[in-house]
This record gives C-alpha cells, sequence and structure tokens, in this order.
C-alpha cells in the first residue's frame, strides 16, 4: 500500500470540514459537509474498509446531510445566516494543550498499515481464520456483524428505534 | 524533535484526526449557532471513526472478504475486520444522535424563533 493517494485524500477531507466550518451560509456548509463525508468514504475504501466505505457514502454523505435540510428548510432565510463568530479562550487555551498531548503520544501508536500492530495480531485472525467454517459466509464483516456479534446488531436496532421514537415525539402534533 | 516529526509522517491519518477532532470540538464549543455546533459535532464523530478505521489497515492486505472457500486463510493478507464493524455501529448511531439532535434543534427554534445560542438564553430570562 502506497500513501501517494492518501495524503492527498486527507488533505482535501481537512480542506472540506474547514469549509463546512468557516461558510457563513448554513445550507452551503451543510452541502460541504457532505462532500466531506464522500471522500472520508473514499479515504475508507482506499484503506480496504469497503462495507464502512458504503454505509458512510450512503448514511453519511446521504441520510444526514437529507436531516440538515429537512431542518433548514423549515427557517426563515435571515436565521440560517451565521452573524458573527465568537471564540472562546478557555477553549482556545485548553483544546492547543490536548492536541499537544495527543501529537506527542503519536510515537507510540502504530504506522499506519503495520500488519504486526496489536490491533491485527490480538483476536482479528481467530475471525478471519474460522469464519468460512463457522458461517459460510466469504464477508468476515458481515459474518462478525451478523452472527458473533448479533446482539450487538440488535441493541444497535434498538438505539435507531429509541432516535425514532423520541423524533417523532419531539416533531409530533400531540405533545405528551 | 526530528523523530517525532517523522513518527507523524508514518502516521499521516493519526495527523487529520488530530486536527479534525480538536476544530470540531473548538466549533462545539465557541460557535452560537446551534446548527454549526452540530456540524462541528459530525466532523468530531466522523475523525473518531478515521482514527479507528486507520488502525485495522495492513500493508499489502485487501478487503477482508476471503477470496477462496478451500484454502486456509492467511491472516497478513487481509485488512482487520473488527475495527470495521465497529465502525459500522457507530456510523449508524451517530446519524441517529444527529436526527434527534435536530429535530430539538427544530423544535428550539419553533418556539424561541432564533438559532442563536445567546438570543435563546436571553429569552428565557
Amino acid at each position: 500500500m502506497t500513501f501517494s493517494v492518501e495524503i492527498p485524500l486527507l488533505i482535501l477531507l481537512i480542506v472540506t470540514a474547514a469549509g463546512a466550518i468557516l461558510v457563513k451560509d448554513l445550507v452551503s456548509a451543510v452541502f460541504i459537509l457532505g462532500s466531506y463525508s464522500f471522500l472520508l468514504a473514499l479515504v475508507w475504501a482506499w484503506l480496504g474498509a469497503v462495507d464502512v466505505a458504503f454505509v458512510e457514502a450512503v448514511v453519511g454523505a446521504g441520510l444526514a446531510t437529507i436531516l440538515f435540510l429537512l431542518t433548514l428548510f423549515g427557517m426563515a432565510p435571515k436565521d440560517i445566516h451565521v452573524h458573527r463568530p465568537s471564540s472562546s479562550w478557555p477553549a482556545l487555551i485548553g483544546l492547543p494543550l490536548l492536541g499537544g498531548l495527543l501529537l506527542y503520544a503519536a510515537g507510540d501508536l502504530p504506522e499506519l498499515g503495520n500488519p504486526a500492530s496489536p490491533a491485527s495480531v490480538h483476536v482479528s485472525p481467530f475471525y478471519l481464520e474460522n469464519s468460512m467454517q463457522h458461517t459460510r459466509t466469504p464477508n468476515v464483516v458481515t459474518s462478525v456483524l451478523m452472527d458473533y456479534r448479533a446482539f450487538d446488531t440488535f441493541m444497535e436496532t434498538v438505539v435507531i428505534f429509541t432516535a425514532g421514537v423520541a423524533c417523532a415525539l419531539l416533531l409530533g402534533r400531540h405533545r405528551v | 524533535m526530528f523523530d517525532l516529526i517523522e513518527a507523524w509522517l508514518l502516521r499521516p491519518n493519526f495527523l487529520a484526526f488530530v486536527i479534525l477532532f480538536l476544530w470540531g470540538l473548538y466549533i462545539m464549543v465557541a460557535r452560537p449557532n446551534l446548527v454549526k455546533k452540530l456540524i462541528g459535532l459530525y466532523i468530531v464523530q466522523t475523525s473518531v471513526l478515521l482514527f479507528f478505521i486507520a488502525l485495522s489497515a495492513k500493508t499489502g492486505a485487501t478487503v477482508p472478504v476471503l477470496v477462496s472457500a478451500a484454502d486456509a486463510v492467511q491472516a497478513a493478507a487481509y485488512a482487520n475486520p473488527l475495527p470495521h464493524v465497529l465502525t459500522l455501529t457507530a456510523i449508524v448511531v451517530q446519524v441517529a444522535t444527529l436526527g434527534v439532535s435536530l429535530a430539538l434543534v427544530a423544535v428550539i427554534y419553533r418556539t424561541y424563533g432564533t438559532l442563536d445560542e445567546e438570543n435563546i438564553l436571553k429569552k428565557l430570562e
């Protein structure tokens, strides 16, 4: 794996995130956030996470953008324009400290693409080697999600159901 | 110092994660506009997922879909599938929280007629 594609994609990712943050008009910011999600899906496809890239392109770039736009379309044009950026001094002092700490600790992480990293040698070879015998599914991500960790996925469905109920209660005409 | 810069260049995804995470967190704290805060929240969430997926990559490995059913599997030939599974769950939960918070923003706008945090606080008094 060469990083010749990785670096330009990451730079584009930061540029689109900066656009979504700095643009004053909220509808434009939301569309730029959608392009940020698509670039993120490209990064993930490049790193070998194709299932995650599909989900990000559909749910992140598609559904999240639509949810933002549905919220913004119900508002008056003067309200969806950010007038004045303000700054917060505690955050301006504290966050660079946190960033310095994270960057100082970077040397302890495994390098990008290191096959001997702790995350890749502990339990994940078991799933890769036995998934075919146990579940008869060539896609290991699917077999872990739907078979080995099916209860987690079930609880995730409960989370989505709860979020749907919460949205219906908040936006519905009959208040509880 | 030179060692540290070399460490960052070997982990470009971690560098991007730190920039996106801190910038999104700063936007959540500093901007008074509620939708801008949610954009910051979205960037923070996705940057953490970017960090997780970077841990799953292996040099020379392909996507975690087994090529042949008969051959014995070499684990080093496929990317680590476990961070992918975690991230699939996290993306869906992220959009669920985003939907609930956008519904809350819509109700706040309907009640107070503004998206600006300071104006809302003024009207609350």
